[in-house]
């Protein structure tokens, strides 16, 4: 049989779509949906969660999110500079500071600020602004480190001759990295920023190691809460999906982000 | 301030036994060189001649390994001298243009303007408005560069240099990375500017401009100026064997 190339090609791809459904199909008929249904996809439970799945945990966890993203991303770019610094002190301590920060889970680090740094302090929690600031206050120390290690990579990214020319102008070392090679480099290291983004949002689960008040749950401990008080595993199923609502449209931003910047170019 | 220590009598650029090295590579041997103001100087020679480790030294892009760089009489190898202040006299311009590309034509020639010379936004559009209709480019002050040809992208390079009203012109190969359509209209802007009286040194291989727009033409082989002179008597009648051996093989 001689098939054209291109017709051949077309083939193939339809069977493997075909393939792809049937799985697809058989993995929802053949689930026991009697059982997950009341248990996940209950729709009596699921009004119950309304409005506080939205107005209190969805709320905070962007929240949460926005807080550790632009503290991060503050500290980070310090980090970063201090890195790339000539300075040899400077260095060492950037490196040490995202080594520590990398190397340790993020649980450990959140509950590191949370119990260690109020008794090493030797105040009490609540005197250094209570669980949620010192949770996000680990949370940071986190992206931090993860941050400076991108921004490093962008900086570095930006060509040479940007800060030839601009130190050519007359422009200070400081200026050039401010208005030239900061500003590019951010360009560049968007869609791993996004990524950062996504996985603070989820990080912000684990929170609750340093206690959580009614209204500082985010989506995670409410819906884990709210399952354990219903014995019903909707909420979560529910939290599930208001991460991906959130997440989904993040990452097509950032494709589109870097598509137009690619124009720019 | 610096203005008030700038010698009105001093050349413009006067290099003075300059040596740089990278590491062990040796590529500059001593160079002694002075441009007058309103000259315009145009350095020949071989890849690797160090022709344009020069022209960097001339503005602090190359840090000397000795000798003295003396810009209007300020020594600028003398590390209490501010160097940024100095640069702000010597207009630049680079083989690969090295616009800023996060940021439009306008940008591109306000930012120093407004950041460094700390003129307002107002004064800094109309001085860029001024100077891309010099350039012949006054209809792209929206573009950015990546939309511009290389032509276009060189020519915007020069009206951001000239823009913080430079004493003199730096342009280091300023069309090699040009496809050769292009090279015209580059050249017929660096020599409206000669023609203005704007000091300059010129980098380049093109022998026609060296010809007639250049009032003094010198080769460099192997980090030393082996000939310098007229332009058309270097050109026509060379009298070192490497500069006949050189022109012999670009002409």
């Amino acid at each position: 049989m001689s098939l054209r190339r291109t017709t051949k090609q077309k083939l193939y791809r339809y069977i493997v779509y075909a393939v792809l459904i049937a799985i697809v199909v058989w993995a929802l008929v053949s689930a026991d949906w009697a059982k997950l249904g009341p248990l996940f996809f209950n729709p009596e439970v699921a009004v119950k969660m309304f409005p506080g799945i939205i107005t209190t945990a969805l709320v905070n966890t962007l929240w949460f999110t926005a807080v550790a993203f632009v503290g991060g991303l503050l500290l980070g770019v310090l980090l970063a500079l201090m890195k790339l610094s000539e300075i040899g002190p400077f260095r060492w301590i950037a490196t040490a500071w995202i080594e520590l920060f990398r190397g340790l889970p993020a649980l450990l680090t959140i509950f590191a600020v949370g119990f260690i740094l109020p008794i090493a302090v030797g105040v009490r929690a609540q005197e250094l602004g209570g669980p949620v600031v010192l949770g996000l206050i680990g949370l940071i120390l986190v992206a931090s480190a993860y941050m400076a290690e991108t921004i490093r990579a962008g900086i570095q990214a930006v060509p040479k001759g940007q800060t030839e020319a601009a130190r050519s102008l007359g422009m200070s070392p400081m200026k050039t990295t401010f208005w030239i090679v900061v500003p590019q480099g951010f360009r560049i290291i968007i869609p791993p920023l996004t990524n950062e983004f996504v996985l603070l949002l989820k990080d912000t689960s684990l929170l609750f190691v340093v206690g959580t008040f009614v209204w500082s749950k985010e989506l995670t401990t409410f819906a884990r809460d709210a399952s354990t008080q219903n014995s019903n595993g909707t909420p979560l199923i529910m939290a599930a999906i208001l991460y991906l609502i959130v997440t989904i449209p993040l990452t097509r931003f950032s494709a589109w982000l870097e598509r137009r910047m690619a124009r720019q170019r | 301030m610096i203005t008030e220590l700038i010698d009105v009598h001093a050349p413009a650029i006067d290099v003075q036994g300059l040596v740089k090295s990278f590491g062990d590579n040796e590529v500059l041997k001593g160079i002694d060189l002075t441009v007058t103001k309103g000259e315009v100087v145009c350095v020949i020679g071989p890849s690797g001649s160090g022709k344009s480790t020069l022209l960097r030294s001339v503005n602090l892009l190359e840090e000397p390994t000795g000798g003295k760089v003396l810009i209007e009489g300020i020594d600028i190898t003398d590390p209490d001298v501010d160097i940024d202040r100095v640069r702000t006299r010597i207009g630049m311009v680079f083989q690969s243009f090295n616009l800023f590309p996060h940021l439009d034509v306008m940008g591109n020639l306000t930012i120093a303007q407004q950041r460094v010379k700390k003129r307002s936004k107002k004064e800094a559009e109309l001085i860029a408005h001024a100077m891309l209709d010099r350039v012949g480019l006054a209809e792209k002050a929206d573009a950015y560069p990546g939309h511009l040809s290389g032509g276009q992208q060189q020519r915007v390079a020069i009206a951001r240099a000239l823009c913080m009203n430079p004493d003199m012109m730096l342009f280091d190969e300023p069309t090699s990375a040009l496809d050769p359509e292009l090279v015209g209209e580059v050249l017929q802007v660096m020599r409206s500017l000669a023609d203005e009286g704007m000091t300059m040194l010129v980098v380049t291989h093109e022998m026609g401009f060296a010809r007639e727009v250049g009032s003094r033409l010198i080769f460099m082989d192997g980090g030393y100026i082996v000939e310098e002179g007229d332009p058309r008597e270097v050109l026509g009648n060379p009298q070192h064997q490497r500069t006949k051996d050189f022109l012999s093989r670009v002409l």
